[in-house]
Order: structure tokens, then sequence, then C-alpha cells
């Protein structure tokens, strides 16, 4: 603030205005958490070992079969999952919001239960379900049928097995973009086609389903480039499949002797493609603008089953039972068994996993209170930075809003994986040396985080007039003391729901970690992936279990919390 | 620490000037360490050591355990990884100027001697090891002690293999009977299998492992995972991994049998070092030396079912002797100098 403004000439501006400072301190921060890991990326991309320009790394990424077949891969395995993940989110998503689908409430929180499931804990539950000879699934499938010992009905460990279990804990995503955006949808254009003459089913396809398929767009869109990007299950499946894909590839380019200049080049086509597709889904939107309507709705048309009631809902149950009731049967039941696909009875049910990770496993304890620090940490920084640059952005608070909103939303055309391996070139360096410190992974964890957390909370800022606001600043309160006392408490739900979607999606991380984690700042995702490398699997088990009654508890403890300033709000 | 040191250095000359006059190379043989009251209020204040090894990690936290009940208030943490893993851990580590592992355990001699040529690893020589060790099994300048010997036969799941049709060689895995039906551990990740895919390519050929990808085998990352994935039945036979984890198995009534190929068994002595950046250099040295004493010597091969180079350990029943065992022959210098050829052959025939 070099220049003084009189104050005549800017009525709306009453005591100290933080928005510059505001505005350049986020701009200063976003820049050097995307800006500068991207730049080392680059440039190491273009270097070979000893430092000089060189495309080498790209001609051996393209040239290679070692590099090429991942790539096609994981393309092959983020397409089909995409599709899957529409295929099946879709349709529950329309049941649960627009039908009398009985029990709806349960299916949402089971959908829920899945999201918040770790992928590579998901992944490891599978193997244990449907690993062709010792799957808990496959022996029962040769008890009842009484097939050969060599027969199996599931193969996890195909790439079919994989785009499954990717599948399972991707469409969760697909199924709350198609189902808010279901909720949303006004029910007076149902109401219109039907005075016209039009029937349910006509109208569902007529109106409905257009209205929604910009949402379906960017489900497809997010599935896909989920898929792309995960680790975790791949990392667990894959190498006992006998194929790579493009993040497992990365990853194995760090071992001894590690080449850094190659992953980076490994890392850019991922990059790439995902900045190439959220461009394209922008343009296609961008003509499309329909979803969003003004005015207020009626209530949404609910759609009479009749009799297909009950079976829609076991239906969605049936697919429900693939990413929830199963997987944690079987983590269950190997968290109490002796060996770990051998089934639970009371005779040999044993507490020596749960003793080893209490009491043997010294790594543990280190690595649940890194977690808790880490994801506690990381959702409050990240909801604190989205809450400030959605409120510039959605307010128009100050001129330039728009850079820091494109700054906040381009973290999600990162890759975990990449960002891992950008940060990790940019912080094992002077002047920021962050490698071997929570730092990095905090760093990193905010970064992930940003882009979701920032589009919830500028969702949650559009929903809120800004005349409320206007009316406390005209009677004389500052920018700051009217955000406080008028906007924060209509905030509260959507903070709460901000915090605790970073603090679930910290829980889930684990490419990021798996590049930037030393022995001193181990999570529990990269602890899980070690114990899964030597076939611990009861253990894993225990700790998985316990790893989501502390996501469960830390969710509801938050959500308890009398909130800032609700109480004067009820007043 | 310093005092101690310098303590050392003179002892170190003295015996220096007591064997130059046979040794060329052994010049500079540090003495033999004792647990002193010294060192051990020393380890004490430091409280902790942070020990990186690629031994199971049931055994680490055991081993870790009787190190604390022996001497309370110094806590072990165990960082447990593959032989591979944990090198490369600790390389990116030093390299960004972390000075985390205190001592640590491998299953390939090769990262020792990469570790000595970057002078990272202190010169360390318990008492009982000079005493109580064949030469062969520590480095003649005191760098590395091989804490246990392990082996990596073929094993196979009794429910799922009769013992007259279990293979009884590394050639006869080839028969087409067998495909789909082995599981096999990765050279990229564990020690063990880095030594052994080494001597069965060396004594076999890699044709024999061309061969071996046409079988349709499970891959899977750890010599710790390989016995198992065959407890689990998931596969019938394992083509390489931790011996001693299906003798283990075995004795806790698991439907598991070991084979010794004809061919030979191959080999891989697992050393231990102490880090000259030790951020606990007394701790570091104090669970080395106890780590090498007989009490723990014993404890690796009764309870980690290893083979222990202390004279002094007494054999258990149940698992045939060391001597009795057709052995391929281990090759450091080679595994060392080859290393990189071999994980990258072997990518290219398994694609993993």
């Amino acid at each position: 603030m070099t220049i003084a403004i009189p104050a005549t000439s800017a009525p709306r501006k009453f005591g100290i205005d933080v928005s510059k400072p505001v505005l350049y301190g986020s701009a200063a921060i976003l820049c050097v958490l995307i800006v500068l890991p991207l730049s080392w990326l680059f440039l190491y991309s273009l270097t070979d070992a000893k430092g000089t320009p060189t495309l080498a790394n790209f001609y051996r990424l393209f040239s290679e079969t070692a590099f090429l077949e991942p790539l096609i891969t994981t393309f092959v395995i983020a397409t089909s999952s995409a599709v899957i993940c529409c295929a099946v989110a879709a349709p529950m998503g329309w049941l649960v919001a627009r039908t009398d689908l009985p029990f709806s409430g349960v299916i949402r929180a089971l959908v829920t239960a899945s999201f918040v499931t770790p992928p590579f804990l998901g992944a490891i539950a599978w193997e244990l379900l449907a690993a062709p000879n010792s799957g808990l699934l496959n022996k029962i499938f040769r008890a009842v049928t009484g097939a050969e010992q060599d027969s199996h009905l599931f193969n996890i460990y195909t790439i079919q097995g994989i785009i499954f279990v990717i599948s399972c804990y991707t469409f969760p995503y697909v199924f709350v973009l198609v189902a808010n955006s279901l909720d949303r949808t006004p029910g007076e254009l149902e109401d219109a086609s039907s005075i016209l003459g039009g029937g349910r089913w006509y109208t569902a396809r007529r109106i409905t389903i257009p209205l929604v398929l910009p949402a379906l767009l960017a489900g497809a869109l997010v599935a896909f480039l989920q898929a792309m990007t995960l680790f975790g299950s791949p990392a667990i499946l894959a190498l006992p499949a006998g194929f790579h894909t493009m993040t497992t590839k990365i990853w194995s380019l760090f071992q001894y002797p590690p080449k850094p200049e190659l992953a980076a080049a490994a890392s850019l086509p991922l990059l790439i493609l995902t900045i190439f597709l959220l461009r394209a889904e922008h343009m296609i939107l961008g003509r499309r603008g329909y979803s969003v309507v003004g005015g207020k709705y009626g209530a949404p048309r609910l759609i009479p089953l009749h009799r297909l009631r009950w079976v829609a809902f076991i239906v969605c149950l049936l697919v429900l039972m693939l990413p929830v009731f199963l997987p944690y049967a079987a983590l269950f039941n190997a968290a109490f068994s002796p060996v770990a696909t051998t089934f639970l009875t009371f005779k040999n049910a044993t507490m020596h996993n749960i003793h080893f990770v209490l009491y043997d496993l010294s790594a543990a304890s280190l690595a649940f209170k890194n977690t808790v620090i880490l994801g506690t940490a990381t959702a409050t920084i990240g909801t604190i930075i989205a809450v400030i640059i959605a409120y510039v952005t959605a307010r128009q608070a100050v001129k330039g809003h728009r850079v820091l909103g494109f700054l906040a939303t381009a973290p999600i055309a990162i890759p975990g994986i990449v960002l891992g391996v950008g940060l990790f070139l940019s912080y094992t360096r002077p002047p920021f040396v962050l490698y071997g410190t929570l730092w990095i992974l905090l760093i990193a964890f905010v970064t992930i985080a940003l882009p979701s957390a920032y589009q919830q909370l500028q969702a949650a800022f559009r929903t809120i007039h800004p005349e409320l606001e206007d009316a406390s600043r005209i009677l004389g309160a500052t920018r700051l003391r009217s955000l406080w006392e008028i906007t924060a408490p209509l905030l509260r739900t959507g903070v709460i729901a901000t915090w605790c979607f970073i603090f679930v999606g910290v829980m889930r991380e684990l490419s990021a970690a798996i590049i930037l984690f030393t022995s001193e700042t181990k999570v529990i995702s990269v602890l899980i992936y070690d114990l899964n490398e030597s076939g611990d699997l009861g253990a894993i088990s225990v700790i998985g279990i316990g790893m989501l009654i502390i996501t469960f508890s830390v969710v509801i403890a938050v959500n308890r919390i009398p909130g800032f300033g609700n109480v004067r709000f009820r007043n | 620490m310093t005092k101690r040191l310098s303590k050392r250095d003179v002892l170190k000359g003295a015996g220096a000037l007591g064997l130059s006059a046979f040794a060329v190379r052994v010049a500079a043989a540090p003495a033999a360490e004792a647990v002193t009251p010294v060192l051990i209020e020393a380890a004490k204040k430091e409280g902790k050591v942070s020990f990186y090894t690629a031994m199971d990690l049931q055994f680490a936290e055991r081993l870790g355990q009787a190190f604390e009940a022996k001497f309370p208030g110094i806590g072990v943490r165990v960082e447990r990884s593959g032989a591979e893993r944990v090198f490369t851990r600790i390389n990116q580590e030093y390299s960004s100027n972390i000075r985390a592992v205190d001592v640590v355990n491998t299953s390939d001699q090769a990262h020792c001697i990469i570790w000595k040529q970057n002078g990272w690893i202190v010169p360390y020589l318990p008492e009982e090891v000079v005493k109580h060790f064949d030469k062969r099994y520590y480095d003649p300048e005191g760098l590395n002690v091989t804490t246990r010997i392990l082996i990596s036969p073929i094993a196979y799941n009794t429910n799922l293999v009769k013992k007259e049709d279990a293979p009884k060689s590394f050639k006869a895995l080839l028969d087409p009977k067998w495909k789909g039906k082995l599981v096999k551990a990765h050279p990229a990740y564990s020690g063990t299998i880095m030594n052994s895919t080494f001597q069965v390519a060396r004594d076999l050929g890699w044709d024999y492992f061309v061969k071996l990808a046409a079988q349709n085998v499970m891959q899977v990352q750890s010599a710790t995972d390989t016995p198992k994935r065959i407890a689990l039945g998931e596969r019938a036979v394992m083509v390489d991994g931790a011996g001693y984890l299906v003798i283990r198995n075995k004795e806790a009534g698991q439907p598991v049998e070991i084979i010794y190929p004809e061919e030979g068994t191959p080999l891989a002595t697992g050393p231990s070092a102490v880090f000259k950046a030790a951020p606990n250099p007394n701790a570091a040295r104090l669970f080395q030396n106890w780590m090498h004493s007989r009490e723990a010597q014993q404890m690796i091969v009764d309870s980690a079912r290893q083979y222990s180079s202390h004279n002094q350990t007494v054999e258990k029943p149940g698992v045939r002797k060391l001597a009795d065992i057709k052995l391929m022959k281990e090759d450091p210098e080679g595994v060392l100098t080859q290393a990189d050829a071999v994980k990258k052959r072997y990518a290219e025939i398994f694609k993993v």
C-alpha cells in the first residue's frame, strides 16, 4: 500500500483494508506451491544427469517399450474405469436423487464410506477376496461348485482386476457430481414437459438426462484422471499381474541409481494429458451453459418406481457390496484369523495381529502421529487458503481475482506422483531444504487438496447472498468484520465439509507421499504399503481398520464442534 | 565422543603396528570393542536407535524388544523394507543431507562395498566378533559384520503338491505342469533376490529365466513375501525367497516344505554396519555390539531360523545344517558391478 487513497474516493473502504495484501500474499503462496515444482520438473526432463540440455530423456521415453507399454496400459485402465464409473454411478445417482428409492440416505452414506476407503487399502482387501487361489471368494466358489483346485472365478491380478478395483474407489466422485446436479435441477422444467404431454420416461430422457450430462461429463473426466494418476492400487496389484502403469514406472525410476531426469520426463505426458482433457471439458461445457439456471426452484420431482422400488434398492446394495461390505469383511477376517485368507471361526480367532500392531510394530505410533498431525494441519491450512481465495473470487473483491481462481484450480492438472517428483526436485536443495521434514508433505497435501477445496467453498459462497454482507458494510463494518459476523456463520457447513474432505484426502494419499517420505516422516499409507511389500496382511488389516476408525471419529468430532459464531447467528 | 574416538585411534595405531608385519590390507584393523558402562550410559542418554533393516519385520521387532529389555531406556525404531529399497532410501536421504540411520542390516553385501567407498560407514568391531566369528564374516577394517546367513531355496505348499511330485531342481520348474503355479520375488526390491537371481543367472544362464518367464510366474516384491504366498496357497511353489520364513511357517503348523535345489541353493549373507554420521552414535555402537553377541545371535538361530556366524551358537533341530547344503557361491563384487544390468535384464524378461 504505497499510494494513500483518499477516504472519500473509496467510500466502501473503512479501517484497514487487507484486500490487496491478501491478494498478493495468496498469489505468491500459490505461485511457490505450483510454479516452483513444475519448473524443476521441466528443467530436469530437458537435461541429462550432468545438467547439459538434451532431449534424450524424451527420446528414451517414446522409443523404449519399457516406457511405451505402461503408457498404453495406463490409458486403457483409465478409459475403462471412467466408463464403468459412469455406467454405475450415473443410474445410482439418478435413483437416489430423483426417485422414491427407499433408504436413499443409506445409499448415500455407503457411497461416502467407499470414498473414505483409501484405494490402496481397497486393493489389498480385494487381494484377500479375489486372488485366484487363496482369495476368499474363489475358495467359496470351489467349495460350492466342487471345482478343481486350480480353477477360479475371479483373478484380481489381471488388467481387468485392476480396472475393477480402481472403479470401486473412483465411482463416488461421479456419483456425487451426478447426484448433486440432479438435486439442483429445477422441477419446473420437468413439470412443463409433463403438462405438455410428455410421459415420465419421456421427460427423463428428454429433459433430465440432457440437464445432467455436463455433470456426467465432468464425472467421467474426474474418474479418468483419478484412474490415470492413482499409484496405490496399481502398485499393489500390477506387479503380481506382470505389468507396469505410468505411476509405478515413475516410482521405479527412483530405485538406485535414481534417475530423476527420466522420472521428470515420464511425468510430463501425464501432466500434458491432464491439462488437455481439462481444456477439452471446458470447451464442451462452455458452450452448453444450461446447467446453470438462476432463480428459485421447486423441489425436484420424485419418480415413483412402484414395485421396482425394492428391486432398485437391492441392486444398489449389491453394487455397494463391492467397494464396502466385502472388502471390510475381508479385512476384518484377516485381522483376527491366523492366516490372512483362512475363514475366521470362534475357534481359530486370534488377537495376534492386534497385539503385533499395538505393542511390537515400532514404526506404527510415529506413522499414526504423523498422519494425524498432517491431516489436521493440511485440512486447516488448506481450508483457510481456500476460504480466502473463494471469497475473493466469489465476491470479486479485488482486481485480478481470476488469476487467483486459476492458480487455485491449477493443481488439479498435476497428478500426485508428478507433484511428488517436482517437490522432491525443488525441496532437496537450498534455499528450501524441506525434504525429511513434515513440511514437504504438508506442501504436497495442501497443493493436492486445494482445487477441490476451492471449488467446494466457491460454490458455498455463491449460495450466500452478498446483500447480507453489503447491509453489514453499509452499517459501518469493515470487510473483515462483516465476513466474520455475517458470512462465516452462514458458511459453517461448507467449511466443515471442506475440512473433512481434505482430512479424508490426506488419509487416502499415497502417490506423493511414497516419493517424499523419510523414515522420520512416514505416514500410515506408506506404512501400509511397506507392510504389503513383505506380505504382512494381518497387520495391514488392523492398521487399515484403525485408520478408518480415526477418520470417522475425526469427521464426526469436527461436525460436532460448536461452530464459529453460529450461536450468535441464531440469536 | 571425541575422547572415546581418540582413545580408539591410539589403540588402532597400536594394532596396526603389531599387524603390519604380516597383513598389508588389514593394517587399519580396529581393536575389539567391549560393552563398557561408559558406552551404555552414553547410549542411554541418546535414548534411541534407528535400525534400517531388510530382515523380516516380526523378527526385527523382536530383536529390538530384546535389546530394549536388556538396555532399558533405549528404544529401537525398526525401519524395514526390502534391502534394495533400504539402500535406495539411505542413498536418497544422504544425498539430501538427511542423517537418520544409525545401524543398517541389509541382505546384499554389495551395499556395504558402496557405503565403504562413499565413506559413510565407520569401523566398529564388537569384542565377540573378533573372538567368535570366522574372518570371512567380517570386514578386515571392521566396517561391517555378517549378522545373519540366509538361503533362498525352493519351497512348496504340501496341500497343493504331493511330496513325490515336488520339484527337485530349478530346471524342474520349467516343466509345463508348473505353469501358473509359481511365485517369485523381485531383484529390484530384495537384496536376497538380487543375489539369488545373480547366482542362478551365472550358474544356469539368463536363458533359464527366459524359459521361466514363459511359466506365467506371479511376481511379488520381497523375499519375505513369497513364503507367505505359498503358505496362503496362492501359488503352489516359490522359486526363491527367504528360506527361514518357510521353516518358521512350517514350525507354526502351516503346510509348507523346503527344497534345496540340485543345482545348489542361492546364498546371501546379511551384513550390518554403523553409520559415521549416525544421530545416535553410542546407541548405534551398543546395538551393533549386542546384535553380534551370543545372546542375539542365538535368537537369529532360534527365532529367526537363519544361520549365525557366531561359532558358539547352538543349532536348533528341524533345519538342515549349512555345511550339509550344496550352496551357490556368493559374489558381492560381481553383484556390485552387475546389479544394474541384472535389474534391467530381469525387467526385460519378466516385464516388471
